[in-house]
């Protein structure tokens, strides 16, 4: 016997190292797989931030601005009508004129004239209907300059290509550059970019619509998710019998939640556009189309927190005399709060992200003014940087990266605020 | 008398630590397969085992009885180093395999545990076929050198285990499907297959029936001839059928060790007397 | 009225009748004490408030349903003859659909005329008229039956249980909107892709090797109509799944082993989130990650090796698509794999089998149920995956295998199709449904296994 336990003992030293390397191999496997994860993560997060953050300022050039009446156009009038309808641009042009005194030909006129923004304009009409008293007055103002100025002034339109390879030409960037000398060209923090809704020119264009159109429609979803989500699991945990229909309630509420969202889309362009007549690109629509895709999540977190109620305390209630119905709202109830909660939580930043099941129901529409309720059209977060994305300006691309941040901002602000409300609630029985 | 029995449970623990002079006993016996000396182990910060130590003798079956949560599988998992897999277990002192130090850092625990095999207490069958499970030992450390050579040993193996003329047919059926007694029956086969010198088991007959622990209880038996065994037992009449040796373990200490009839009929500590006569256990 | 306006009136009348049942209730001539009524008064306040609220809600939502249609009946009544004539129900409905913009005051397709504006005023007056009559006979219905609960109050009555009763009805209803859900996505789906099923043989659709279903805008086009052959759909979303669980399956495996067989705790806690973070990344990240910096790169260095990639490659949506589902596939295995016992494990390493032997050929095959439960619920996401493929695969129906190629998808073409203007009788259109129909089944069948799969492994464990 004991000559045996030794070659035994010989035979498994004989393939040790074979098998320790083999056991590295399969640990150095491992260790890749999750730096590959990690690293993804990281590209990720580096190559939108670093796309995306110099969105948040824009290039404004700071130009003398004389609120001509003869230019405007408006000779002594001062009521509303005529100081909308006044020709603002003459004041951008006359003052760009002073500038750049040599600039003479109608062509290049033309182009110097293209570096301000074309919501300059708008923005002086603004200050003039705020205040009739500025005509005649001279002020300093900062106007937002154009995407290519602005491209240009941030480092990202390459100096170093050939004339014809660049969107602006030499004469273009001498004047920029004569600007910059003048110390009237700054990066002033980009407030439109988070009040305005969209439009074709990038240095006009904000989330504000977007984000008011995701505001409209996730209230839909959770003023109609969370009460009919809960309910259906207090019926399907606590009163439903045991039988083949609630299996297929059951069945059935799994599969939803795997049923692809585009399919939902569809459901809500059959149902809601096409047979109830509910108008298109409404935020109300794309609630109740987010309501049914996020109703598996909220159902079957809702149970799990229901089932961790210990039955003991049903028991006491019942004890004393309290019917089903006190025990469950009384008692039941109280305790699976912030479980369910938490699964609402998670839901609803499952439907801020959701984007395919609103192109279906037409929020995918170019929206300039911000909805002003769930009916008027508008489009959503993540749907305008869908339409963004497909942009080709390059500045496009870095409000794209930006509006991708402020949606990754809200999601993880949301699901941070899940796990704090899980810990804080996170109770052993 | 009285007083001591409706002490608290905390009072009669602080009693043994106090009292406690040290292992009744001959805890040596003459050409020991495995020596344990001042072994402590901690768990994070609870001390399961206190300064014990035991030799084991070659071809003889030592049963290890007390109280559960006396620290018994505990030490028991020490000798093969099964407590490695646990984060917080930390062990002290010195266990010896013929004479080499298995807690040495440069020693491996692959052959270790191949030259002590352990068989657990709740019969756990790989999801495999029955020829698969007595086969993963051989097959991992490469002793067989063709398929004839494999299926001898798996034959050997189940022949040892009094399982082969039950499961002759049905090699490659589930090893799962078997009657619990069986598959404690294909762990001890799954163990032998490896040819261990010791065999390490932790009660494991709890989880069966009062026949399938006799076939057990006999095939021990017979495995005596060619390993040694430890076995990990809730039963003293277990222990006193099956063993030569017995050591009674209290709240982490080794309390008593001698000849199981010794221990049985004539025991020399109190506390192995109160277990022994059913006073609390 | 709105009917938005009117549903917040309910909601203060109910809480107004709330209000009088449990005074009544209190106030209830010869009653000594409140504990000689059968219930709480609250019960009778929400008893009273039951009566109030339910059948007007019920009858305003009838109303609102049906209201529409009997303007529009009453509307195509009274059209000008000068108007219907010699029009097919389809033109006529298309004029419908202008005087519906009219009233709205959007824009239509067609040039407008006194009679068609006409119309759009009447179409308006009649919706007041519907309005209006609603929130009289609503709000009469209102007080109407407030009044026999408010009636029925007694110390006798057991308001307590009828409360009840009634809670119970709205749980039972609102878990019936999950199975709703299910039958109107099939026959929403179905009933287009019948109508579109009568227009294109279903063998064609099946297995035609020719997709090009722009030319079929208008009737009158030449080869109008159309080619609808699937097949190179199902290829490249074939293919673009394939390459995301060639991506996903090994890594997240992998991920999921090490994790929760080797990790330290410190790891454990701090890269499980990380990974898990990819996870809560909405899939237009995702798409735009693949178009603004996979695809260039893969371009990039394809070229490089002098191989000529489209800018809109299967690798880069199939890999981004990969990544996406990384965490979807370690969070399920880490789950199969830490259900599986301790005691499995501790049997192998008792034998003197590595660790890595031990996950390989007691673990893995213990967990491979579960596992390849997970990998089915992960191929019927990429399956049905949108965002991604519309923004970084392309719209060319290729048939090809070559992942340096631009292949297209089922959802791609579906977004394609649907997304703009429609009319709702083009095969063109009502492909899109007939492609979610053949996408929700091949999801749902993928579904059903894969739960019944990880099920049964639960079973075996528990």
């Amino acid at each position: 016997m004991a000559d045996r336990s030794t070659t035994t003992l010989d035979k498994v030293n004989a393939s040790l190292a074979r098998r320790y390397a083999k056991e590295r191999r399969f640990r150095r496997m491992g260790l890749v797989a999750i730096a590959t994860g990690l690293l993804f993560v990281l590209l990720l997060f580096t190559s939108i931030i670093s796309n995306g953050y110099s969105a948040f300022w824009q290039t404004h050039v700071k130009l003398d601005i004389t609120f001509n009446a003869e230019q405007l156009g408006i000779g002594d009038a001062r009521d509303f009508e005529a100081l909308s309808s006044a020709d603002y641009a003459a004041l951008v042009r006359a003052s760009l004129k002073e500038i750049f005194p040599e600039v003479r030909e109608r062509k290049e006129r033309r182009k110097l004239y293209k570096m301000i923004s074309t919501g300059a304009p708008l923005l002086l009409r603004e200050m003039l209907i705020n205040d009739p008293s500025l005509v005649g007055s001279h002020h300093a103002i900062w106007l937002p300059a154009d995407d290519d100025i602005d491209m240009l002034v941030k480092g990202q339109i390459d100096r170093t290509l050939p004339e014809s390879a660049r969107r602006l030409n030499d004469q273009v960037v001498g004047w920029v550059d004569r600007l910059t000398e003048n110390g009237v060209v700054a990066q002033l923090f980009n407030t439109t970019f988070f009040t305005a809704g969209d439009s074709r020119e990038p240095e006009l264009a904000g989330i504000g619509g977007a984000i008011t159109g995701s505001f409209y429609a996730l209230l839909v979803t959770l003023l109609l998710a969370f009460p009919i989500g809960v309910a259906t699991a207090i019926y399907l945990e606590e009163f439903a019998p045991k039988n083949r229909w609630t299996d297929l309630i059951e069945i059935n509420i799994n599969n939803l939640a795997a049923v692809p969202s585009i399919v939902f889309g569809l459901l809500g362009l059959a149902l809601f556009i096409n047979i109830a007549g509910l108008p298109r690109s409404a935020p109300l629509v794309g609630g109740l189309v987010l309501t049914l895709m996020t109703l598996p999540t909220i159902i079957i977190a809702s149970r799990a927190a229901l089932k961790s109620v210990p039955p003991s305390i049903r028991e006491a209630a019942i004890g004393i005399g309290a019917s089903k119905m006190q025990t469950v709202f009384h008692h039941v109830l109280p305790q699976a709060l912030p479980g369910m909660l938490t699964g609402t939580i998670i839901g609803m930043a499952q439907a801020l992200g959701e984007t395919a099941p609103l192109l279906m129901i037409g929020m995918v529409a170019f929206v300039v003014d911000i909805p002003g309720g769930p009916l008027d059209p508008s489009t959503a977060l993540p749907v305008q940087i869908f339409l963004w994305a497909d942009s080709p300006e390059r500045a496009f691309v870095e409000r794209t990266s930006a509006a991708i941040m402020v949606l990754l901002a809200f999601l993880i602000s949301m699901n941070l605020l899940a796990v704090l409300l899980r810990k804080k609630f996170e109770r052993r029985w | 008398m009285i007083v001591e029995k409706t002490a608290p449970a905390e009072d009669a623990s602080q009693v043994i630590h106090a009292n406690f002079g040290g292992t009744v006993g001959d805890l040596t016996v003459a050409e020991p397969r495995m020596t344990a000396r001042n072994v402590n182990v901690h768990y994070a910060d609870k001390h399961a085992i206190i300064d014990v130590s035991l030799d084991i003798g070659r071809h003889e079956v030592v049963a290890l009885i007390g109280p559960s949560g006396c620290g018994k599988s505990t030490f028991l998992r020490c000798l093969n180093r099964m407590n490695d897999t646990i984060d917080s277990c930390r062990v002290s002192g010195e266990i010896m395999l013929d004479g080499q130090d298995i807690y040495d850092k440069k020693l491996d625990v692959v052959p270790l545990r191949a030259r002590v095999g352990m068989v657990f207490q709740k019969p756990n069958p790989f999801p495999k076929s029955i020829y698969d499970n007595v086969a993963y030992g051989p097959r991992i450390h490469g002793l067989a050198e063709d398929q004839s050579a494999l299926d001898e040993m798996v034959e050997d193996s189940l022949r040892r285990a009094g399982l082969w003329d039950e499961v002759k047919d049905r090699l490659q059926q589930p090893g799962t499907g078997l009657s619990g007694g069986q598959q404690q029956r294909l762990c001890i086969a799954r163990t032998i297959a490896v040819s261990p010198e010791v065999i390490l088991m932790d009660e494991p007959c709890s989880a069966l029936d009062p026949i399938a622990t006799a076939k057990i209880e006999e095939l021990i038996d017979e495995l005596r001839q060619n390993f040694t065994i430890v076995i990990v037992t809730h039963s003293m009449q277990q222990a006193a059928r099956v063993s030569q040796r017995t050591g009674y373990f209290h709240l982490g200490r080794l309390i008593e060790v001698g000849k199981t009839d010794e221990i049985f009929t004539n025991p020399q500590h109190k506390l192995t007397e109160d277990y022994i006569t059913g006073r609390f256990g | 009225m709105q009917s938005t306006t009117l549903i917040l009136i309910l909601l203060v009348l109910m809480a107004v009748a709330f209000q009088l049942g449990r005074r009544r209730a209190y106030n209830l001539p010869g009653l000594g004490c409140i504990c000689d009524l059968n219930s709480l008064p609250i019960y009778h306040g929400l008893y009273t408030a039951i009566w109030c609220g339910i059948p007007a809600l019920i009858l305003l939502g009838i109303w609102s349903s049906i209201q529409t249609p009997i303007v529009i009946n009453l509307l195509m009544n009274d059209l000008p003859a000068a108007i219907t004539a010699g029009l097919t129900p389809a033109e006529l409905s298309l004029v419908l659909n202008d005087i519906r913009n009219l009233a709205y005051g959007n824009i239509t397709s067609g040039e407008i005329s006194p009679e068609l504006m006409a119309a759009a005023d009447r179409y308006n007056q009649l919706q007041q008229i519907g309005l209006a009559a609603q929130s009289i006979v609503v709000i009469s219905l209102t007080l109407i039956t407030t009044s026999f609960g408010w009636r029925f109050i007694s110390p006798e009555l057991r308001a307590r249980n009828k409360v009840e009763s009634v809670l119970r009805w709205l749980l039972l209803i609102s878990s019936t909107i999950a199975i709703l859900c299910t039958l109107g996505i099939i026959f929403a789906v179905l009933f287009e892709s019948v109508r579109f099923f009568e227009m294109i043989p279903l063998t064609d659709f099946l297995f035609g090797l020719q997709w090009s279903p722009q030319i079929a805008i208008r009737a009158d086009q030449v080869g109008s109509s159309g080619a609808f052959g699937a097949i190179p759909l199902f290829a490249g979303t074939l293919l673009i799944s394939f390459i995301a669980m060639l991506v996903a399956v090994p890594v997240g495996l992998m991920a999921a082993i090490y994790l929760s067989e080797y990790a330290s705790q410190r790891l454990r806690t701090y890269a499980k989130p990380l990974l898990e973070i990819l996870a809560g990344i909405p899939t237009v990240v995702y798409g735009f990650f693949a178009a603004l910096v996979v695809a260039p790169m893969i371009r990039d260095s394809a070229a490089q090796f002098g191989v000529d990639a489209s800018s809109e490659s299967a690798l880069a949506a199939g890999l981004v698509m990969g990544i996406m589902l990384i965490p979807f596939i370690s969070s399920l295995s880490d789950d199969v794999i830490n259900a599986v016992p301790q005691a499995l494990r501790d049997a192998s390493l008792a034998l003197g089998a590595t660790h890595s032997e031990t996950i390989r050929q007691v673990v893995i095959p213990a967990a491979l149920p579960g596992i390849v439960g997970g990998v089915l619920l992960a191929a019927s996401r990429a399956i049905g995956e949108t965002m991604i493929v519309v923004m970084a695969a392309g719209l060319s129906a290729n048939l090809t295998v070559n992942p340096l190629d631009s292949v297209t998808t089922v959802t791609v073409q579906i977004v394609t199709l649907l997304v703009g203007d429609q009319e709702f009788d083009s095969p063109k259109t009502l492909a899109a449904f007939a492609l979610g129909l053949l996408l929700f089944l091949v999801t749902l069948v993928l579904n059903v296994v894969a739960l019944r799969v990880v099920r049964k492994y639960r079973e075996v464990y528990e």
